[in-house]
């Protein structure tokens, strides 16, 4: 094995491959920051200019362009609240308020930091475990996903601020039932269509993400013009790009990184599940670890709320590889794209590639490792110059925003129908803001919605209809029960407060 | 990664490749020496990177590098699982005399199930370009060894033969098990179809056990066995195929089901006959350029072609074997 590293890294370092993870690096970071252009596409794009290439090199840039699209997805939802690919909706939730605070150079670098480390820790387990992990990922069937799924929707509860549990609860209701518009994966039937041509093939996700959070964002701009002061804007445009991390915050953030490290590539690892469901997962996971302080600041700018679903997100994607190279299984659409590159490169994944073509092995797992650093590397001072973006005026910035959050729909399915429903997804969203309905809760719900009931529905086809699969599985019944534990973690925290609040009461009332 | 919103289609992994060369970019492609066809405007019903937009940007750069084709250039136009896209061709017929549309088998279901008004019958078929058979998978540790014994256990207990698909309930994955399990002599409304939605989840499923068999297309089967951990037992084809010579059809079994999902291409309707015999002459002469065998390597294509007149009896042969499966399986 150390002889496979050795060799993977010297074919990672030669000067071509190094200069490949750079160009991809950069590529990436551009194309991963326009809304609707995610790490498919920017892989997609550089499939026939890899052709003729060794395959070592070909993954490298590769590697290269994925890291910098993820980064750069990040930054669109960190910027301007325009999480285009469904990986970087929690990144948003934090993100964005932190910026509007006039943080972003700081949100921005921590983003780059969590990423690196999320990668960069999962990729060592990929080295030391991915063949042995192979089996794990394979254990999992359709009744524990669906409780995984379950599990992810109780990251919910962090948007429900006091009082406000219920219409968290209706807005992941209303969430999950735009999710049934469509043509139904199970049966083949349409539901919700009113036969419309143009809803067969349901909402995307890319069309609700960019009308509920950039579009109705940006339109609030126009809205509620923000009443600040030309001097405390002009403080704020000097702050953005300034990217200190103290020493405390440091201290605050290794173990949130070091949880959602493990938890992000173990979940990446099951093909079913994925970057999504590994960043809520650790969203909601740091927020019922925090203090009751820190919690409050969840969705309001906590740095925390941050860094857990950027480090989630980057070590399921490394995670991901498990099963594409030790299997040749693609767990999400981006490894599809690669076994579809690997193949075209005449390497076969699948549990011989690491006996027959070691070279090829390491040398993925290699650039993996050197795509972090020079992202890192590459991206650090690039940060002050685009935050610099938001201290475009906003009559300039808004209708940007609005551009290329259209254009960035449109392009994916060239269809005018959806730039109509775009719209009127944005005017409810306004509403939904206006009256303070969260609308992540929504997002999550119909994100996680139609993985859910296919998974149920699967569930229940393989027991015939029993509802016995929910507990007959060690698995399942396991994620179930954590799952139980943490919605009433806080209830029941709930009840001893008060309980305690009332003794105090009574002991006051005494002296 | 993302879920939900990467609606790959199963073979899309493949064609992927071909359709990345212009992310949803009209994008002419022209070649200066004398050509058989001045130009041809590709309309693909879905999205970038679909099967269909690799199968016509494939297509498309195959002809106008080879110099059969003077300029292609390429539409998207996705919504109602094609049904956009022929409306559109109808509508606009007499402005589409260089237009082809590309679609495959979904059309002849789509249309039997009503998704959208219009069959094939409204266009005018031109050729069947690609094709890919069906084939049935098991595990590599599996205990069935031969498609009759899968057979025998499904003739005892139905619900012991769990079939797993890479698409919804009613689509090919299911039509094939279902015909094949038919000719076998079970009934197919017996058959207990798992839906997937994707080929490497429902790949994921069979190798987690929770399903006995995997219905899925021939070339992505073949390229799970080279990763030795599955194994075929049967595909759809009338002829075992050179590339995969010891895979036995289902007709040697004993089993006369065939079955095969093609991609070709529908011109607009009141195109003319010569039209029609001009694009099959160019597409002829392409299968034997070394541009098209680079396309075709690349994305693992089986050439099935099917001229104009064959492609027709074809398709009507198709529905009426689809249609009378989907009215026995109560979808229609």
């Amino acid at each position: 094995m150390l002889d496979g590293i050795l060799q993977g890294l010297s074919t990672a370092a030669s000067p071509v491959n190094l200069l490949m993870v750079f160009v991809g690096c950069f590529a990436g970071t551009f194309i991963g920051m326009l809304p609707g252009l995610g790490p498919i596409s920017a892989i997609a794009l550089m499939i026939p200019i890899t052709y003729g290439f060794d395959p070592a090199t070909g993954m490298i840039l590769m590697a290269g362009v994925y890291y910098g699209a993820i980064f750069g997805g990040s930054t669109s939802a960190i910027l301007i609240n325009a999480p285009g690919v469904a990986g970087t909706v929690a990144t948003s939730f934090d993100g964005y308020p932190l910026a509007k605070q006039g943080h972003a150079g700081k949100a921005l670098a921590i983003a780059a930091y969590s990423s690196f480390s999320g990668g960069t820790i999962a990729a060592i387990f990929l080295l030391f475990a991915a063949p042995a992990l192979a089996s794990v990922s394979l254990s999992f069937q359709s009744a524990d996903y669906f409780a995984l799924m379950v599990l992810g929707l109780t990251a919910v509860s962090a948007f429900a601020g006091k009082g406000k549990f219920l219409i968290a609860v209706l807005m992941t209701l209303f969430g999950l039932m735009l999710s049934t518009i469509g043509t139904d994966q199970t049966a083949g039937l349409q539901r919700f269509t009113f036969g419309s041509l143009d809803l067969i093939d349901g909402i995307s996700f890319l069309l609700l993400a960019m009308a509920t959070f950039a579009l109705s964002e940006a339109l609030m701009v126009v809205l509620k013009p923000e009443k600040v002061s030309r001097e405390a804007e002009e403080a704020t445009k000097g702050k953005l790009g300034s990217m200190k991390v103290s020493k405390e915050e440091v201290k605050d953030l290794a173990p949130v990184v070091g949880r959602s490290s493990i938890l992000g590539f173990f979940i990446g690892v099951l093909p079913g599940a994925g970057a999504t469901i590994a960043s809520f997962l650790a969203y909601g996971m740091e927020r019922s670890f925090a203090s009751a302080k820190e919690k409050l600041k969840f969705g309001k700018g906590s740095i925390r709320g941050l860094a857990a679903p950027e480090t989630a997100n980057n070590a399921a994607c490394s995670g991901s590889f498990v099963p594409l190279l030790t299997l040749g299984i693609p767990g999400s659409g981006t490894t599809a794209v690669m076994l579809g590159a690997l193949i075209s490169y005449g390497v076969q994944p699948g549990p011989r590639l690491f006996v027959e073509q070691p070279a090829v092995f390491w040398s993925v797992i290699i650039s993996m490792y050197i795509g972090n650093i020079i992202l890192l590397v590459l991206n650090l001072p690039l940060i002050p110059y685009i935050a610099r973006l938001l201290a475009l005026p906003k009559q300039i910035l808004t209708p940007l925003i609005l551009f290329f959050s259209l254009i960035g729909v449109y392009l994916v399915s060239f269809n005018t129908f959806d730039i109509h429903i775009m719209v009127i997804v944005a005017i409810i969203a306004i509403i939904f803001r206006l009256i303070n309905f969260p609308l992540a809760p929504m997002l999550l719900g119909f994100i996680l919605g139609g993985m859910m009931e296919d998974n149920l529905r699967r569930a229940l086809a393989i027991s015939d209809g029993e509802l016995s699969f929910l507990w007959e599985r060690p698995i399942t019944a396991s994620i179930l029960g954590i799952t139980i534990v943490v919605l009433l973690a806080p209830l029941v925290q709930n009840i001893i407060d008060i309980r305690r609040k009332k003794a105090l009461k009574v002991n006051d009332g005494e002296g | 990664m993302f879920g939900k919103t990467t609606k790959l289609s199963r073979r899309l992994v493949l064609s992927m490749a071909a359709a990345a060369v212009s992310v949803g970019m009209t994008m002419p492609l022209s070649s200066t020496s004398a050509a058989d066809l001045e130009k041809i405007h590709f309309l693909i019903p879905g999205g970038a990177g679909g099967g269909w937009d690799g199968t016509a940007r494939g297509t498309g750069e195959a002809l106008t590098k080879s110099g059969l084709l003077g300029s292609a250039s390429f539409e998207n136009m996705s919504g109602g699982g094609g049904g956009k896209a022929i409306a559109h061709l109808i509508e606009t017929a007499e402005r589409q005399g260089d237009t082809l549309m590309v679609n495959s088998t979904p059309i002849v279901i789509r249309s039997l199930t009503k998704v959208f008004p219009q069959s094939f019958r409204d266009l005018v078929p031109v050729a069947g370009v690609i094709g890919d058979y069906a084939a049935f998978v098991v595990p590599a540790d599996s205990k069935y060894k031969s498609f009759s014994e899968v057979v025998a256990d499904f003739k005892a207990d139905p619900k012991s033969v769990k079939i797993a698909g890479g698409s919804a309930r009613g689509s090919m994955d299911h039509l094939v098990a279902a015909q094949a399990f038919k000719a076998a002599g079970g009934d197919p409304k017996a058959v207990k179809y798992i839906p997937y939605d994707a080929g490497g989840k429902a790949m994921a499923g069979l190798l987690s056990g929770e399903t006995a068999l995997l219905s899925t297309g021939l070339s992505e089967a073949l390229e799970l066995e080279r990763s030795g951990q599955v194994r075929i037992l049967a595909m759809t084809g009338e002829n075992r195929i050179d590339d995969a010579p010891n895979i036995p059809t289902l007709t040697e079994q004993g089993i006369d089901a065939t079955f095969v999902n093609w991609r070709g291409f529908f011109a607009a309707p009141g195109t003319s006959k010569e039209k029609v015999a001009a694009y099959n002459a160019t597409l002829e002469k392409m299968y034997d350029t070394p541009e098209w065998e680079t396309v075709r390597a690349r994305n693992g294509w089986v050439e099935v072609f099917q001229p104009a007149d064959v492609f027709y009896t074809f398709l009507e042969e198709q529905e009426g074997i689809v249609g009378d499966l989907m009215k026995e399986l109560g979808f229609l």
